[in-house]
């Protein structure tokens, strides 16, 4: 089927060509920080984790969201999800994927990956966020190419993919509590060591993955002969409002510990991000920005005569996944960091190397969700579009 | 022969995972040294489980800091990059206030001889780091045979996870080559390289050969060493006779660095 | 055959590239690696032996150096017992490097030949040469 990607008009070659130049910039950059090092980012001693490992936090984030179109299918037998089940895994690997890479090019010295599986360390939770990783790409991959491949052929999928993706369901939360797990088990850092964290981060994957699939079904419907269907659509959209009232909720849960408690630990690093902490306030205009987009979403969202328009509904879609992009995708690493143990303010910015390495990756994730849409699409277009149970 | 594409790139595929799985069996070291190739050099100093006792009091002038950290920095080939950004330190001075900052909040009532006093800070050798437990390759690992919180350079993988995790900011990771940052260098210790993160090591390769750690031997007695688990040692006698305070004793990583407040030559 | 001709420039252009490196390096002789075991320090010693016999240590010295790497900072056994029962202290910077402190004209010998590049130089400080 990878030869379906090979066919295309202009504009669909011209994208790809955008893409590898992305992809380009974002190599060079990084084969001088392969032979200088992680000096070129903004990264300190202090704000040891930045650009790359936030990214890495909310593209898991965006994996795991497969799940929500998955599992209304399978298990509750949502008709409406069928045709873009197949939309969903196609997501989750590329997100996937750029996770790992983003790891990858996050750490000191890449050439060394492997130790991490020649000496595994069942205490760390990275370890297992990077078994967990690889198990749920290997998953996505053989579910997604085998029911694809069943439906260009007309038949149901072999009997053997239906346990897996009863697996991929019970994996999909796993690998995005991992990652919390990485974040809220550090006794040093009270910004992060809240019970709360996974909950935080499934609430805002579940609605920024399913926003970034509107938008994704929007365009599908747009430029190829596949309409994913108003009813799936609308279905997301309410995903995209529940889960989105409930992350503003959570962090309203954690404003409230901290600052009725007011123990400073917990205080310090919310009064860094949104009031600025001893003149220091980089971040502060950002993080604004993203409670206000939140709640500016929730006023598109929370109205079904707003929702079911699509316009508004794409409107909406786009200010979630920035807003949550601001917050997981940046504030929340940053702001583990500030203020350091010594309660010092060491502040974090990209720098244009580290940016254009994380575009990079960023572009060769797209350049993967557009060979793998484009296979899925044409297969739709030319078997009428339902995948089958 | 009759065989299509799609079985021949299957059996294609197949042969090549096999042949990976195989030699990849062969990247399992097993090791050439018997057991019996190995000992400890007689002379090493033996202990469970080794700790620090800082007397604050007794560091009173700027040199009495500079002798203790930088024969440290001189002997590890510890860089000077200059920049507090990307700087690496195993031991350094930093303020009272901010190094027990949940001793004073409103630091406004601190007692005369303490105020802003530089206090000497580096990795506490815990002994249920945090820093061990995160590390995915185990490059950081807690020795069994004396208790110091190690690190293996050739194995770590520069993540920086055990970074985020040290709740004393102990770390510090190499952002670049830190040789052009070498004025002298040690030959008999090696260097670090870019991509990994470094920290005090309890000075290992002198208690191999029966020597005190460097710092402890150049503070002219402020600071004391000895090994926790045996009563008769000078720190135990330290502990018992001074009251001492360590690093967010809350968070229940068991620091070995005791600091003596209210020692008898606090003036 | 279909396309026969992007299939014979296509497999022309695939020998070239996999045999250039035999193509570029046709007709020049390198040397022999000829590695010098004459620094001042081995010729001081008594008795001019290595840690093992030469014909060991040319097959295993890597795995020597990991298995005393580990011994060394995860075990915190710095003697090694030799086969012979000689006693060293397990370090490549103090005690190979020690009589072996000409690296250029030792290490790097076969190890150029062989483009065999070890990044050990990276961290552990390499004799100065000419001492």
């Amino acid at each position: 089927m990878l030869e379906k990607a090979l066919v295309g008009d202009r504009r669909y070659w011209g994208w790809i060509c955008f893409l590898l130049a992305v992809m380009g910039v974002g190599l060079i950059f990084y084969l001088r920080q392969f032979s200088f090092g992680l000096g070129i980012t903004g990264m300190s001693r202090d704000v040891s984790w930045g650009l790359y490992i936030s990214q890495f936090t909310f593209l898991v984030g965006i994996a795991a969201s497969g799940v929500m179109v998955v599992l209304p299918y399978y298990l509750h037998d949502y008709k409406a999800f069928g045709k873009i089940t197949i939309l969903g895994e196609f997501l989750a690997i590329p997100a996937v994927i750029m996770c790992m890479l983003f790891i990858f090019i996050d750490m000191g010295q890449p050439t060394r990956v492997l130790n991490v599986l020649l000496h595994p360390s069942p205490s760390s939770v990275m370890f297992f966020d990077m078994v967990v990783l690889a198990g749920y790409l290997v998953l996505n991959i053989l579910v997604g190419w085998t029911t694809l491949h069943a439906e260009k052929k007309g038949i149901a999928p072999a009997s053997w993919v239906k346990p897996l993706i009863i697996l991929s369901i019970a994996w999909a939360p796993s690998i995005h509590t991992v990652t919390a797990f990485l974040y809220a088990g550090l006794p040093g850092r009270h910004f992060w060591l809240s019970a709360i964290m996974a909950a935080r981060f499934l609430a805002s994957a579940f609605a920024s993955g399913p926003a970034l699939l509107i938008l994704l079904a929007l365009i599908v419907r747009k430029f190829s002969k596949f309409d994913p269907g108003k009813e799936a659509i609308q279905a997301l959209g309410r995903i995209v409002t529940y889960f989105m009232l409930t992350n503003v909720f959570f962090l309203g849960l954690e404003f409230f510990t901290a600052f009725y408690s007011k123990i400073p630990g917990h205080m310090m690093s919310f009064e860094y991000l949104y009031m600025g902490l001893e003149g220091h306030g980089k971040l502060v205009p950002l993080m604004w920005a993203s409670s206000i987009l939140s709640v500016l979403a929730i006023g598109l969202l929370v109205f079904p005569q707003i929702r079911k328009n699509e316009t508004l509904l794409a409107i909406a879609s786009v200010t979630v996944f920035v807003a949550l992009w601001i917050d997981k995708g940046f504030g929340l690493v940053v702001g583990g960091f500030v203020p350091n143990p010594f309660e010092r303010i060491t502040e974090y910015w990209p720098t244009i190397p580290e940016a254009s390495i994380a575009l990079g990756v960023w572009a060769f994730g797209f350049l993967l969700l557009t060979i793998l849409y484009k296979i899925a699409v044409t297969v739709k277009e030319e078997s009428g579009g339902e995948a089958i149970h | 022969m009759g065989i299509n594409r799609r079985q021949f790139l299957k059996i294609a595929g197949f042969s090549s995972l096999i042949g990976l799985g195989g030699t990849s069996a062969s990247l399992l070291r097993k090791s050439i040294l018997e057991a019996s190739q190995e000992e400890q050099d007689p002379r090493a100093l033996l202990g469970k489980r080794w700790a620090l006792v800082i007397d604050m009091s007794k560091f009173k002038t700027e040199d009495d800091y500079r002798r203790v950290i930088d024969v440290c920095h001189r002997i590890h080939n510890v860089p000077d990059i200059g920049n507090p950004k990307s700087e690496v330190k195993w031991i350094w001075k930093e303020e009272y206030e901010n190094v027990f900052p949940s001793q004073d909040f409103d630091n406004q009532y601190v007692e005369e001889s303490l105020k802003n006093k530089p206090f000497l800070v580096l990795c506490n050798h815990c002994d249920n780091p945090p820093c061990v437990r995160v590390c995915p390759t185990k490059a950081t690992f807690k020795r069994k045979s004396d208790g110091i919180v190690m690190m293996d350079m050739h194995r770590c993988i520069g993540c920086r996870f055990c970074m985020a995790a040290c709740p004393f900011g102990a770390r510090s990771f190499n952002f670049q080559d830190p040789r052009p940052f070498l004025k002298e260098m040690n030959p008999e210790f090696p260097t670090r390289t870019k991509g990994v993160v470094e920290k005090c090591t309890l000075c290992y390769e002198r208690l191999a050969i029966g020597l005190i750690p460097a710092c402890v031997e150049a503070s002219n007695g402020a600071m004391a060493f000895g090994d926790l688990k045996d009563p008769n040692s000078e720190v135990r006698k330290l502990l018992r006779d001074n009251y001492t305070i360590r690093r967010k004793p809350e968070l229940g990583t068991l620091p070995s660095v005791f600091y003596i407040i209210g020692g008898k030559n606090n003036a | 055959m279909y396309n026969g001709g992007k299939i014979i420039a296509g497999l022309v252009i695939f020998v070239g590239l996999v045999f250039l490196p035999f193509f570029l390096s046709m007709g020049k002789a390198v040397a022999k690696p000829d590695p010098k075991i004459d620094t001042p320090y081995i010729q001081h010693l008594a008795e001019k032996k290595c840690v093992e016999s030469k014909q060991t240590m040319k097959t295993i010295h890597m795995q020597m150096l990991y298995d005393w790497r580990d011994a060394v900072v995860r075990d915190g056994d710095r003697i090694y017992v030799a086969n012979d029962g000689k006693k060293y202290t397990m370090s490549l910077q103090n005690t190979c490097m020690k009589c072996h402190s000409n690296k250029k004209q030792f290490c790097d010998q076969c190890h150029n030949y062989l483009s065999v590049k070890p990044y050990c130089w990276d961290c552990h400080i390499a004799p100065k040469e000419g001492v």
